[in-house]
């Protein structure tokens, strides 16, 4: 089974099949699959059902939302109303929240169905899902391999038709990255592009949402009704969203594609990089004209994003404290111990070396040194971009410098993990919006390319996908098992 | 004189009267049950994100434009991280290194003809924390969030105050600017209005600050006053017994009057302010700055400026009658009545009516004599119906609800006697009864005249017109 959304909504609204059957088709496939997988913290069968039945009425009326009857998986930070909210931590396994992300809304607003909540590195803090307090994730293609993170679950359910969509949210790669290592498609959005609204956050001032699916045509039905203004966060950019389907199909004639040439240096896997030369070849017989760019700072965004993601993580994270929701540690003999053993017990480790780090660099003392430091670097980091925008319409590379590895290669190295988003972190950092999407294999193991538009132009990027995506067909691939 | 100076700062944060909070849409009115306006954002549940009250901006924006002070177009807020049980998220957003308001100042008159400038270093915005209640339930403290999330306005001076006096005169001059604003309701008690005073003492002529201590929990003005000198005190004689000040964190006890160590510098947070990264920066125009200053109200100096040029009031009762928006109200709706007696209306209010209104321990606003009335009564001085003492009796029986000044006289009969035949019947009677001080008055004794005048009042009971009994006995005495 690897229905596309898009045909999933011709077949409901031709009546070939309903939501119903559909969302059953899912959920079996989750009974039968996830237990080898680990894709699902939670699966929300009746109110997939209830949703279904609710969108076959629907569609029997003739109301027909954007996305009636479609059934999709969320990563368990985005807040959901009545149905618990984890972020893989076990400071939240107890947490219900009384509202639904601005995301979930969203999607309830268009008619989607929920099969549940996506597993995930916990807080977003990972680039492997093996920092999830519910155990780590298997890649669809090789179970003994990571799937990336941190939304790890939404890319490895859409790679094995658990679901044919799911959310994600990206800090410093955590859509693309994980996209790449499962071989689907995924967007991250301009910064303010999707509320963060009900989104728990990690780094507040990278954090932003996005869509996995199968295609670039799928990711443009699912952004659109992720995008737009939202009063309820600040950062929220107040810009209409345009067409995004409707931007499809333009063809890439002309479109000037930058490679940096910092993505095609040391570090990265020669495997990958004929992967992806192969695929450039094809952009250029589109009718694309490859020139090369450069992005000096590349090598400063690993250690700013961690300064500033680390900082903001610390502040944000406060607030699981154990007085009011969440975890709470037993018989506290007073305040310090109840905070101490309660943060203790319901964070993981990576979680807690982060919250240290950024502490560390928000102390006094040390602010200027670090924090204030990475706020300059950052600033050069986006200068890049700019300056390259200004001679190309998209800057390409690889997604990541490997494919997926193996399950404990890099637990107990941390900065060998770090570097797994050395190509997706600078994104963030400048606020543009990436997208990964699979062009090849290397040993059995997908490999993404990513491609990188500037503020905004999110319908050039999945245009630009979408017109690779016509004359190739490695976003079709299933894995055998899944099939 | 000591050879002591003390140096005092104040910190005030004053509640801005905003409807709904600083970052979330919940209602900030006081005395509501325990946690019952409270939203997900005051809570801090995860996920949640805090929307800027423009209200509290513009507040903020009319004190900065009253003290003259400078207002970037770029203003930042800051997370102030620490954990408390009463603050939901583990940081207060508040404001560090780009505040709202920048440099300005106020003019405070501390007594009769003194005039001093104090320095306002800044004012920012910030949210309030919730309540801890350890009172209430056995081994267990109890948390209210409903003043979470209250917008709060933290106005610090500069250190230019040298004693408890002139920071009182300071904190009530911001007090009442904040009230002239409409910004805040200035209630101490329910704590919209709370002064922290960083407090310390050096050898007079010393250019170096000494060692501060920082007093908090004052709730009053009176306790403002004692509160700072007692540690002054307190610390002159820890320095004369050879001892040094500390710098810590004090509460002011106001049963023993006396301050308490709280925390030393070595306990203190280190809070790592950095730009909250949920909010973007505040961007505030020119045009948004002119139109906020074209809808400020007459402000207590200048008010003041005009009683003096205008009205030739002097300068100390042009500022008592400014010093709140409501005696300056009072006064102005009095004076509509009666021009002319502006000097008349000014002492009083500032005599009579303030002593009953203290002793009653009322506002003006609340007063039972209506400015309308306190004219009528001051008119029939003017007039000549009753004599300035009968008038003391008419406004304690207005005090007490008997009605205007007119119903009162005619009630009680204290119409004044100006009829020349009547005053001089009593003037022959107090004469005949009295040849001794006949003789000495016309031996050269001056001083008798009081004496007859009294006499004449009296029989009188107070209504003849003393002008008049003194007038004509002067012609019946030397005659």
């Amino acid at each position: 089974m690897a229905a596309s959304i898009t045909e999933i909504k011709r077949g409901l609204n031709k009546g070939e099949f309903s939501s119903v059957e559909i969302t059953q088709d899912y959920l079996a496939r989750i009974a039968r699959h996830n237990p080898a997988l680990n894709c699902f913290i939670s699966v929300t069968d009746e109110i997939a059902l209830e949703q279904a039945r609710a969108a076959d009425a629907a569609l029997a009326k003739g109301e027909v939302a954007p996305l009636t009857g479609v059934p999709l998986a969320h990563k368990d930070l985005f807040c959901t109303d009545g149905v618990k909210t984890t972020c893989a931590s076990r400071i939240l396994d107890n947490f219900i929240a009384p509202y639904d992300a601005t995301v979930i809304e969203n999607f309830k607003r268009d008619g989607a169905v929920m099969l549940g909540k996506t597993n995930m590195d916990e807080f977003a803090m990972g680039s492997s899902n093996e920092n999830s307090s519910y155990g780590n994730v298997a890649n669809p293609w090789n179970t003994e391999h990571v799937p990336g993170g941190s939304s790890g679950g939404s890319a490895a359910a859409v790679a094995a038709g658990l679901a044919p969509g799911a959310t994600g949210t990206d800090t410093g790669g955590s859509i693309r990255q994980p996209a790449a290592l499962c071989g689907v498609t995924g967007i991250k959005p301009t910064y303010g592009r999707v509320s963060r609204y009900g989104m728990i956050a990690y780094g507040s001032s990278l954090d932003q949402g996005g869509p996995f699916a199968r295609s670039a045509e799928d990711c443009a039905l699912l952004l659109q009704t992720m995008s737009g203004f939202d009063g309820r966060d600040s950062t929220s950019a107040e810009q209409p969203a345009p067409d995004y389907s409707g931007a499809l199909g333009q063809g890439i004639e002309g479109l000037k594609i930058g490679l940096p040439k910092e993505y095609f240096a040391d570090g990265l896997d020669g495997r990958i990089a004929g992967v992806i030369e192969t695929a450039i070849d094809e952009l250029r017989k589109l009718g694309a004209e490859i020139v090369d760019v450069s992005l000096p700072n590349t090598g400063l965004s690993i250690p700013t994003y961690y300064v500033i993601a680390m900082a903001e993580c610390s502040s944000n994270l406060s607030r699981f404290d154990g007085v009011r929701f969440g975890h709470r540690c037993e018989h506290p003999v007073d305040l310090e111990d109840l905070y101490k053993r309660s943060r203790g017990e319901g964070f993981g480790a990576e979680v807690k070396r982060r919250i240290m780090i950024g502490t560390y660099a928000l102390s006094a003392g040390y602010y200027d040194a670090y924090y204030l430091k990475a706020q300059q670097l950052r600033r050069m980091i986006k200068q890049d971009f700019q300056q390259a925008f200004d001679d190309v319409d998209l800057i390409l590379g690889p997604t990541t410098p490997e494919t997926a590895f193996k399950i404990g290669a890099k637990t107990d190295d941390p900065v060998s993990m770090y570097l797994q988003d050395i190509y997706t972190i600078s994104l963030n950092l400048a606020g543009l919006p990436g997208m990964s999407l699979p062009v090849g294999f290397s040993d059995g193991l997908p490999v993404g390319m990513q491609l990188i538009g500037n503020y905004f132009d999110e319908a050039g990027l999945l245009n630009a996908a979408h017109s690779y995506q016509q004359v190739s067909d490695w976003h079709l691939q299933v894995p055998e098992a899944f099939q | 004189m000591s050879e002591w100076e003390s140096v005092i700062g104040l910190e005030i944060h004053a509640q801005l009267a905003t409807k709904s909070k600083i970052f979330s849409g919940a209602s900030t009115a006081f005395g509501a049950d325990p946690n019952t306006q409270a939203c997900a954002v005051d809570l801090g549940l995860p996920g949640v994100l805090p929307v800027l009250n423009r209200a509290a901006v513009t507040m903020a924006v009319r004190f900065g434009v009253a003290i003259d002070a400078e207002i970037d177009h770029r203003s930042v807020f800051a997370r102030k991280n620490y954990f408390y049980p009463d603050l939901p998220k583990g940081y207060q957003i508040s404001q560090f290194e780009l505040p709202i308001v920048g440099k300005g100042h106020i003019f405070i008159s501390p007594a009769e003809g003194e005039h001093k400038e104090i320095g306002i270093t800044r004012a920012h915005l910030e949210e309030d924390a919730g309540k801890s209640i350890h009172d209430q339930f056995p081994d267990q403290s109890g948390i209210d969030l409903n003043r979470a999330g209250t917008p709060l306005l933290e106005i610090v001076s500069e250190p230019d105050m040298r004693s408890a006096k002139e920071a009182v005169a300071y904190a009530r001059k911001i007090h009442s600017l904040v009230r002239y604003l409409e910004i805040c309701d200035g209630n101490m008690q329910e704590g919209s209005f709370r002064c922290d005073a960083n407090v310390s003492v050096r050898r007079k002529g010393d250019q170096k600050l000494g060692i501060r201590a920082e007093l908090k929990n004052i709730n009053s003005f009176r306790f403002l006053e004692r509160a700072i000198n007692f540690e002054i005190e307190r610390q002159i004689d820890l320095i004369e017994d050879g001892g040094s000040v500390v710098q810590e964190t004090r509460l002011y006890d106001s049963e023993r009057d006396e301050t308490r160590s709280m925390r030393s510098k070595e306990e203190a947070n280190d809070y790592r302010y950095f730009p909250d990264p949920d909010l973007l920066p505040v961007a505030i125009t020119d045009e948004d700055i002119a139109a906020i200053r074209a809808s400020l109200p007459e402000l207590p100096e200048q008010k003041k400026q005009r009683y003096i040029d205008e009205l030739g009031l002097s300068d100390y009762n042009a500022e008592l009658l400014t010093a709140s928006r409501e005696t300056a109200a009072y006064f102005e709706a009095a004076l509509a009545a009666a021009p002319e007696q502006n000097a008349q209306l000014a002492n009083w209010i500032l005599g009579d009516l303030t002593g009953a209104l203290n002793k009653a321990g009322i506002d003006v606003s609340e007063s039972p004599i209506t400015p309308l009335m306190l004219t009528q009564l001051i008119s029939r001085i003017a007039d000549n119906t009753i004599s300035g003492k009968i008038a003391k009796e008419v406004f304690e029986a207005m005090w007490q609800g008997e009605g205007d000044a007119d119903g009162i006289i005619e009630a009680r009969g204290l119409k004044q006697i100006t009829d020349s035949g009547a005053i001089e019947s009593l003037i022959d009677d107090v004469i005949a009864a009295n040849p001794d001080q006949v003789e000495q008055f016309r031996a050269g004794k001056d001083k008798v005249l009081g004496f007859f005048v009294g006499q004449v009042m009296k029989q009188s009971q107070g209504k003849a017109n003393p002008g008049q009994v003194n007038a004509m006995l002067r012609e019946k005495l030397k005659s």
